[in-house]
């Protein structure tokens, strides 16, 4: 399989520099130092042509960062990303620059991603002429084409964003990601702030244009239930890092990480009567201070002694990689 | 015995663009432990009807109609005093932003004993007592030494912890609570919703919960009422209701929901968008999404009709009775 997104080792660190009177308190003696966020922790997978992958974890375990970082939004701080085999990671780079008109984001809220005082049709056709996919004459039939393509009807395109309702954003959101002729689409939580009947419109559109253009996408979520319908294979963050990776179906049957398994549990599901929530017990720890060995042991009910020691690696076993002793010698 | 009964609710917005009736003739009744899911999408009025109860409507929100029946007891025609008496004592309401029900600049025991002693004349002491409990019935760790601490120092899900246990520290009959889950994981939100499970069981307080998730209302409501445009459209027993929905707006909603058909099929869609609720289409106000309807839907507004058990449906063309789907 040829991977068409390959991730190696990709980190992302956020840091507070001290500001100058912490500075001082530091030369005179206090304990101050700099604070350090492991967003994103030696993150590593790949996505082949024509696959969704569905990225899922609780907020602030990176996921968006890591979709970020893809999309050119985010220079790295270690590892490498490759396209179709090109290194991408330097975002300044020539290489970089024709690869990230092929990957395109949607974002989860059209309305702060949409500019108020554009009409739709510069929304959706300013990049493409600047790129030269079309020209400023026929600017207006190459956006009623698109527009068309997303559902909505061509004669908006002289309205401004307000004007619209919030699925119908969405779907200029979506037009503008696809007015560069993208392959690669990252939708970071793109339906989350949609109601459910727009919801499933906005999810049916997702999956036709992945059968229309044949297009990849990388589908970040926290909802377990619009992942498990639309991606092919999943990747689980937890607090920077990836406990594991499956094909959709052996991930929802056969979890194989305790905090997949706990996740899974939790989804509110339809038609399982009146259910009694099992619960996993506290909450995500502070990335500042993230626990030492595996970050999700304070709250696995399967820890041992190795867990709150070392680092679990993420081994790839027939297919699937979970980080997890369990799975890797035992918790002893 | 019924805790609450709401006859004929409505309440409208009086715009500059005209007369919004954001909720327009609600009726429901609720049992002593019971719970409630109303369900329905943003503009539908399933928090305007929330906030009715409570009498928190702004203006230009006004209660222009109907019977808020609180132990008998007319909320609608009750003087603000009287109002505000029951206010976070017999009645109280958890909101979808904790930072909502929070003051930022108080401790979280400033808070909790201004609440108990607004109602009952206790002791510091005692109230303070009456606030530990009511934290360690959330699920908070050392109760004690949280209460010294500020909003701010919470995280999400404890805030909302905090704010459901200021809600039970005067042993409410009532509680209306809007989106509580909406914006927390889903880990913390099954958590939270265990507790406040328990909670209604072991209390016998009745509890309004309002949502836009049918999965959250599955697992946790006995009965659920879904509203659209205003009005209840369908209330059953929540199993009758999503097994069996009778309303084509329910069908759509259920099946717009992904995770329970065959993963990578086609969602089926509810066509169109909400309506206008300033201009509401003569007729049933679904009719024009709807994949049932003819002449008469929108030309005459459906009533509500009771159908078999305690099931009832605003529609002419009620799928139930037809036995099936379409």
């Amino acid at each position: 399989m040829t991977a068409m997104l390959e991730l190696s080792d990709v980190s992302r660190q956020f840091v507070k520099k001290l500001d100058s009177i912490e500075k001082l308190a530091k030369k005179l003696g206090a304990s101050v130092s700099e604070s350090c966020v492991n967003a994103v922790d030696s993150a590593s997978f790949h996505i082949a042509r024509g696959e969704v992958v569905g990225l899922v974890g609780e907020s602030g375990c990176g996921k968006s960062t890591l979709g970020r970082m893809v999309a050119g939004l985010l220079p790295v701080s270690g590892g490498t990303i490759r396209f179709e085999g090109v290194d991408v990671t330097d975002a300044a780079s020539a290489d970089a620059k024709t690869a990230r008109l092929r990957i395109q984001m949607i974002f989860q809220d059209p309305m702060s991603s949409l500019n108020p005082r554009m009409k739709v049709e510069e929304i959706v056709g300013e990049a493409a002429v600047y790129h030269g996919l079309t020209t400023r004459r026929e600017m207006s039939a190459y956006v009623a084409g698109i527009l068309r393509q997303v559902g909505l009807d061509p004669a908006y395109a002289q309205r401004f964003p307000h004007q619209f309702s919030g699925g119908q954003r969405q779907r200029i959101g979506i037009a503008r990601a696809l007015a560069v002729r993208p392959e690669f689409l990252i939708c970071d939580e793109s339906i989350a702030a949609l109601d459910v009947s727009i919801q499933a419109q906005v999810i049916n559109l997702f999956q036709d244009l992945r059968r229309e253009l044949d297009l990849t996408y990388l589908f970040i979520s926290h909802d377990l239930s619009v992942v498990e319908h639309i991606a092919d294979r999943v990747v689980v963050m937890y607090l920077g890092r990836i406990v594991e990776i499956a094909s959709t179906e052996a991930l929802f049957d056969d979890p194989q990480h305790p905090y997949t398994q706990a996740l899974i549990d939790q989804v509110p599901r339809l038609g399982a009567g009146r259910q009694t929530y099992r619960t996993i017990k506290g909450e995500i720890p502070s990335p500042l201070a993230p626990p030492p060995g595996c970050h999700f042991h304070p709250r696995c009910p399967m820890a041992g002694p190795r867990c709150t020691r070392d680092t679990p690696v993420l081994r790839n076993d027939a297919g699937r990689s979970v980080a997890c002793h369990l799975h890797d010698g035992g918790t002893e | 015995m019924s805790v609450l009964e709401v006859r004929n609710l409505q309440t409208h917005f009086f715009t500059d663009a005209g007369v919004v009736k954001a909720v327009d003739g609600v009726d429901f009744a609720l049992n002593e432990g019971e719970v409630l899911g109303l369900v329905g999408e943003s503009g539908s009025g399933k928090s305007v009807t929330g906030f009715s109860i409570l009498r928190l409507v702004d203006p230009p929100g006004r209660v222009v109609g109907g019977q808020i029946l609180f132990r008998g007891q007319d909320l609608a025609q009750l003087p603000a005093s009287e109002m505000r008496r029951l206010r976070g004592n017999k009645i109280a309401m958890i909101f979808q932003d904790p930072m909502m029900t929070l003051n930022p600049v108080l401790r979280i025991d400033t808070q909790m004993i201004e609440a108990v002693r607004a109602h009952d004349k206790v002791s510091a002491k005692a109230a303070r007592d009456r606030a530990i409990s009511a934290l360690s019935k959330v699920g908070i760790p050392s109760p004690a030494e949280r209460l010294d601490a500020y909003p701010h120092q919470f995280s999400g899900g404890m805030r909302q912890r905090v704010a459901i246990a200021i809600a039970l520290l005067n042993g409410p009959d009532l509680i209306v609570a809007d989106e509580p889950t909406t914006a927390l994981d889903v880990t913390i939100q099954s958590q939270i919703l265990a507790e406040v499970q328990d909670l209604a069981r072991d209390t016998g307080t009745a509890l309004i919960w309002i949502t836009h998730d049918l999965a959250v209302v599955a697992g946790l409501a006995d009965r659920v009422a879904v509203m659209y445009a205003g009005r209840i459209v369908e209330t059953g027993q929540t199993d009758d209701v999503l097994t069996t929905p009778g309303h084509p707006y329910s069908v759509g909603l259920l099946g717009s929901i992904p995770g329970h058909g065959q993963r990578g099929e086609r969602l089926t869609q509810i066509p169109g968008m909400a309506p206008n609720m300033a201009h509401l289409p003569p007729g049933c106000a679904f009719a024009p999404r709807c994949f049932n309807a003819d002449e008469r839907c929108r030309t005459d507004a459906p009533g509500i009709e009771d159908m078999e058990r305690v099931r009832q449906l605003r529609c002419h063309h009620p799928l139930t009775k037809a036995g099936g789907t379409p």
